[in-house]
This record gives C-alpha cells, structure tokens and sequence, in this order.
C-alpha cells in the first residue's frame, strides 16, 4: 500500500522532546557545581521539583483536560530544572511544591500548555516564593565545597546582597572573581557558577537550539549601563564584573530569556526583548530594594513579547528594509 | 570570500545527495508509455493523432494550444492505442496518449550523432521558433514555456542569462550529472538562449556541493566569451528563481514582478540543456535525465535517461527487487515532491527525480503544540511568518492572511522542514493562498 502525504516529505530530526533533552544537557554542568557547592540539600531541591512539575503536569493533563499526558515532551523536566536552580538550596521543600504548582498549573497549563504560557513559568514559580517567603528566599547556605553531607547549613547573605544593603563595603567580604566565576559562592542552586553556565550555553549554540543573540544583547546591554554607572559613581557597589559573574544573570540570559514561548519571534524583535532585559535589570539592581532584578526584568518583557512581536517583523523579500 | 546565497532565511539538507557520482545511464524502453498531453503550465495541447496512427520518436503528437502551452512529441516509435484519461501521480484524470512500443524509430531530421556542434548560424527568431517546435518547458518543476522565457517583453530590459545548475532539492543529481557530462552542450545552450535574448552575459549558477560541475564548467567557460560560473552556497531554496537572482546579482524580485524587471532570465541547466539539442540537433523533448534515490527502500540508485512518459513502476522494477518495501513514492525530490499514487504514472517533461521511502519514513509525524521556537520564520526565504499564517487559518481570520502577505509564499517547504513541533505548515500556507485568492 502506497502512503501519500504532501510535501515536505522530509523533516529536520530536531522534535520538541529532543530540544528540551539538549536544554537538560546544557544544564547539567550547573546542576553539578550547584550539587558539588551546596551538598545533599540541593540534591532535594532538584529532585522535589522535577517531581512536582512532572507530576503537576502529568496530573492536569490527566484529570482535568483528560488530555494524553504531554509530559513526554520533556519540558516539564526543563521548567523544574530551572525553578530548583532560582532557589536557594535551604529552602524547605513544601515551598518548592508550592514553587512548582506555581510554575506549572497557574502559569503554564491553565494557560493553554506548552506554547501558549505568557510568562516563563520557572520565573513565576520563584517570584511567587520570593514575594510570599521572603526571609527564606534571601538566606543562602555559605558554600561548602564538596561537603555533600553537610547539612546544617550556616546562612549569609550573597554578593549581591552584600553590595546592596551595606553602606560601607567591607571588600574583604566579598569573593573574588575567580570564585565568582566557579561558583564557590553563595546563592541559587543554579547560578553560581558562570562556568558551568556557560558551558552549557556553548552547547546550545553549538546545536543551534538558541541564537546567541538574546545571551549577548542582554549581558552587553546591562554590562555596558553598570559600567558608565560604576565609571561616574566610582562606588564599588557598581563593580560590573561582579554584577555579571554573581546573581543570576548568566543563568537568566542564557535559560529564562531564551525561552522560546515567552521571547519574541523575530531576530529583531529578541535583540529588543534583550536589550529591555539589560536595562530593566539595571534599573531594578541600582535603583530598587531588590538586590537581584533579573527575574523581574525577564517577566516584565515577557508581557511585552505580543507588543514586540507585532513591531518587529522581518523584512519581506523584495521590499525595502526598514528604515 | 564567502560564496554567495541569498538574504532570507534558507535550511541546509546536504547529507540528501547520494548519486552525484552514478554516472547517468539508458533507462531502455518500456512495453508502453503514456504522454499526457498537459506537462506545462498553460492550457493542454490539442491532439494530432487518432487511435492506429503509428509513430515514431520524435512525432509530433499534440500541438500548442495558444502561447502558453507546449508541442508533446512522441517519445517512442510505435502505434498509438489509446487516448484516454489516466489516473495521474497526484490521482488527477489527465488525459494521455497511450503508445505501445515497436522498435526504435527515429524522425529523419534528428541528428543523433554525439558531436558537438559550436557553430550558431540561426536568428533569434529562428532559435526561438525552434525552441517552440520541440516543446521545451522549464525543466526545474515549473514547466513554464521555454519560447516565451526566450524573448523579452516589449518594454522590458534583460542584461543577465542565468543558468540554474543549483539542484538544491534534496536527493536530485540529475542536473549536477548533466553539468559534468554534457558541460560544453550546457554552455553553448546558454550561448544561444543568450542569442535569442540578444543579450551578452550569461552566469552558470552552481552550488559548492557539486565540485566536479563546479571545475568542469569553470574550465570550459573560459573559452566562451560572457559564459562564466558562479559558485553560491549549499542551502535551501538557492536554486528557487527569486532566490537564485538575489544571490547572484543582489537585485530581488518583489512580490508579484517578475525576474524580467529586475534584468534577469533565469533558465534551468536541463532546459538550456534540451535548447542545445533542439537549436543543434533538431531533437525534441522526448527524454530527460531522471534521479532514482532514497536512503533504503531502493537498492540500485542511480540518473537515467528516460523517455517522456515511461511509467514509474519500470523504473523503480529497475532499481529495487521488492517493491513491498517502498512505502511512498515521491516524484520530484524530497521537499517539493509530490507523493504518487499510482506506481504505474508516467514520467513527463517535470520529473526530476523518482524517490522511494521505506515504510518508515513514509508515515508523517503527529502534529503538536507550537512551541513558538521560530525556527519557521528563521528558516523563510520569503520573511513570511508561518507560524502566524497557520494560526490565522486555525482562528479562520482570513483578513489577517493578506496582512501577513501569504500570497508570496513560494511553497518551498523549508517551514514544515524545520518544525519540530511537526506542524504540517506548508499545507497551512498552501491553504491560505487559496484562501486570500478566493477573496479576491
């Protein structure tokens, strides 16, 4: 029997399951350095919200669209993946349930599911925890390399946190930008390390799942404000290199605002989605309470993508470009 | 310096080519062929012949009807046994003209010797004529009317010939064997397509996959004065007429114009191929070069010459022992193809290729959920949006449709190629061009 079909007859092997399994890939490195630094505590973190985010998904599909499960496609791993690495490791884990029921239900099912979520679920999930438990979510175990049993954790507070809330820097306190950069410091499960981040964003660019656009356009543009900051002010409050390798905006740039649902669909569209990230960071880092503005930026210009994506448009052949 | 490619969006399916290398060989005669007397775009051709007429290769068997449409000449000597409508491969009646083979006749006037002949005494309107008379259509898919790509609209200004060899669909080598076999023919075609046009400067566009082309017409260009070779980049639709022109020349055709406003013909290597045989040899289009592939459903691949009108089934008996195994055929290559459905419908003057996928490939994926990946409008080579197009037809907005100018979608596929969400979006804009059509 001869199947017919129109074309195209061919397709790329790319599939949304195997995207998301190169995204899981790319976040192992961080998953590692967030397990080596922060012991068995991160450990549970991880594993309690992949759970739950699996098992939210799993269950709404289930019972209340009896729908086909949809979790095969993996995103779900991806989305828990991300919360566990938005939160500190001594986070008590019926908080992270909460996080995940956040992430999944509220902001990505009830919307629709994959692909029609407005904002980016991990983000919700942490901002919600971060608004509503906001003394756990700012105390962060001081690392302890490679004690993985270790779980009476001491807290303190991160760089970040450190540079904004004391008037007169103690600079000794602070790590050094080597630390910085392995992640032997104090914060998230997952964005510590600005190694293994970038690890894992080498490998997604070299299997061309994200466009380096979004990561560069979003570093550069905070990079550059923080710096003519730092440069008038002289206050090491300010110190870009600091502000770039701790806090989460490696992670941010390179996981939360690259994700596809939550991002503008035009090249030029993701450079002003990126651009509005760097600076809306800035802002939230300089001049707010907040220590961290990240999550923050992100979700404010994921409400933006319909707008962006109706003025940025691509070029049609044969027409002029836009002026 | 980077080889040139066009501005928009485009895929890479290198890894499709597996008979560049099988030199092309006689496919041999079929018991029967069968000519449809519509090969071309335009309006069918008007019958010439009854049922007993015996004809020979190269009979004219139908006649153009009007400008645009094609002579047909018989492909075979023989008898005529039927005309009638036969189940087409993409399950259309069309009505044929059924020839049972007898020997291998030849029409007198043919010159079947393998010299080549250099030497282009005839007009432009002599070459055209002839061009006419042996029924040459666009070779690439389109099977627009070769004559009237061969003259220039009153009022319009041509200064370019461009000579498609860029064969980027994927699994074809048809037009890369004949750049390597029949090379001087291909550039003397270009010569006197040139003539005709009255123009000086003709570009053989090749791309870099095929680098035995690229150095055998590299070399005997430069013999000719205004044949020269431009190499352009591996990529999908490179070898699309729009794209194509972009890529060479930096001019890009706008929706609804034609390359002649931008200066350009674009012909591919087997029509100026066949405008040699024709000028030269007073050969009609009774065969052309034909690609057998697919990764293992078949076990003898290969480029055959074939006679217009041979059955699909006499090929693929020729290439593979268990026709069980083939799940799909595809005429034409793996992008554009269109997927048959009769074995038994005949090659005609567009077939490019014959694919055959195994069981397995054959099944098409389940659509699911847009992830808004944006691979689609990435991969465009038009700037369309097709994600937004599909959503427009599922919504049943159909004034959002022309906002998002569905009409310029040159079909090429390169959407559906990269989704991985496997939504079937070429269909969708298929539909929607017929949808802003419809309203207007």
């Amino acid at each position: 029997m001869l199947k017919i079909s129109t074309a195209p007859h061919l397709n790329t092997p790319l599939s949304t399951r195997s995207i998301m399994l190169h995204v899981i890939i790319a976040l192992l490195p961080a998953l590692f350095v967030g397990l080596a630094v922060f012991g068995l505590n991160a450990l549970l973190v991880v594993l309690t919200s992949v759970a739950a985010c699996v098992g939210f998904e799993y269950l709404f599909c289930r019972y209340v669209i009896k729908q086909s499960p949809s979790t095969w496609d993996l995103s779900a791993i991806v989305t828990g993946l991300l919360l566990a690495y938005n939160l500190p490791s001594d986070i008590p884990l019926w908080m992270v349930l909460i996080g995940s029921f956040m992430a999944i239900i509220v902001t990505k099912m009830v919307f629709g599911g994959i692909g029609k979520n407005m904002f980016n679920p991990a983000l919700v999930g942490r901002v919600f925890l971060f608004i509503s438990f906001p003394v756990q979510m700012t105390t962060w175990p001081i690392p302890k390399p490679f004690e993985f049993m270790n779980l009476d954790a001491e807290t303190s507070a991160t760089t970040l946190g450190i540079l904004k809330h004391s008037d007169i820097v103690d600079t000794s306190q602070l790590p050094d930008y080597w630390q910085m950069f392995v992640g032997n410091i104090g914060g998230c499960i997952g964005e510590t390390s600005a190694a293994a981040l970038l690890l894992g964003m080498f490998y997604l660019l070299y299997k061309r799942i994200i466009n380096w656009y979004i990561p560069f356009y979003y570093i550069a543009s905070f990079f550059m404000l923080i710096s003519i900051h730092w440069l008038i002010t002289g206050d090491i409050k300010y110190d870009p290199l600091t502000h770039l390798l701790s806090g989460g905006l490696i992670l941010g740039a390179v996981f939360m605002a690259t994700d596809y649902t939550t991002t503008p669909m035009s090249r030029s569209g993701k450079i002003a989605f990126a651009i509005g990230c760097g600076v809306l960071t800035y802002v939230i880092r300089v001049f707010s309470v907040y220590p961290e503005g990240v999550s923050f930026a992100i979700l404010i210009m994921n409400a933006f993508v319909p707008l962006l994506d109706n003025i940025y448009i691509p070029r049609l052949f044969g027409r002029q470009r836009r002026a | 310096m980077r080889k040139k490619t066009f501005p928009l969006g485009g895929i890479h399916l290198d890894k499709h080519k597996l008979t560049s290398s099988y030199p092309i060989v006689d496919a041999g005669l079929p018991d029967m062929v069968y000519i449809p007397i519509k090969q071309h775009i335009g309006a069918p051709s008007k019958i010439l012949v009854q049922k007993g007429d015996k004809v020979k290769v190269g009979t004219l068997l139908a006649d153009a009807d009007g400008v645009v449409s094609a002579d047909i000449h018989s492909s075979v000597s023989g008898e005529v046994v039927k005309i009638d409508d036969i189940i087409d491969a993409d399950a259309y009646p069309e009505t044929m003209i059924v020839i049972k083979v007898e020997g291998d006749e030849f029409e007198p006037d043919i010159d079947l010797s393998p010299d080549i002949i250099r030497d282009i005494p005839y007009s432009p309107a002599e070459i055209v004529d002839k061009i006419r008379r042996a029924g040459i259509v666009g070779m690439g898919g389109a099977g627009y009317p070769t004559p009237i790509k061969t003259t220039i609209p009153e009022g319009k200004k041509v200064d370019t010939l461009i000579v498609n060899g860029i064969e980027c669909e994927a699994y074809l080598t048809a037009d890369d064997r004949l750049m390597v076999e029949k090379a001087e023919e291909i550039i003397i075609g270009a010569k006197i397509i040139n003539k005709a046009l009255g123009i000086q400067n003709a570009i053989i566009a090749i791309d870099e996959n095929k680098p035995e082309a690229i150095r055998i017409l590299s070399d005997l260009s430069k013999k000719y004065v205004g044949v020269n070779v431009e190499v352009c980049q591996s990529k999908y639709p490179q070898g699309a007429e729009k794209q194509l022109i972009a890529a060479i020349t930096g001019r890009e055709v706008s929706p609804a114009k034609l390359p002649v406003d931008v200066g350009c013909i674009v012909q591919n290597v087997g029509t100026v191929f066949a405008v040699y045989e024709a000028v030269q040899k007073n050969k009609p289009l009774y065969e052309r070069i034909v690609t057998i592939s697919g990764d293992d459903a078949a076990e003898n691949l290969g480029n055959y010459r074939v006679r217009i009108g041979t059955p699909a089934s006499f090929i693929i008996a020729k290439s593979t022992s268990h026709p069980k195994h083939i799940g799909k055929i595809i005429f034409g290559g793996g992008m554009m193809g269109v997927s048959a459905v009769n074995m038994d419908a005949p090659l005609t003057k567009l077939t490019s290729g014959i694919l055959l996928l195994n069981d397995k490939d054959a099944v098409k994926p389940p659509e699911t959920a847009c992830i808004r990946c944006a691979q689609c409008v990435d991969a465009c080579p038009m700037g369309l949006r097709p994600f937004a197009i599909a959503s427009a037809i599922k919504n049943n907005d159909f004034a959002e449709l022309k906002r998002l100018h569905t009409l310029t979608c040159i079909e090429c596929g390169s959407c559906a190629f990269v989704c991985p969400a496997r939504i079937p979006l070429l269909d969708y804009c298929k539909l929607g061009k017929l949808e802003v059509k419809k309203q207007s």
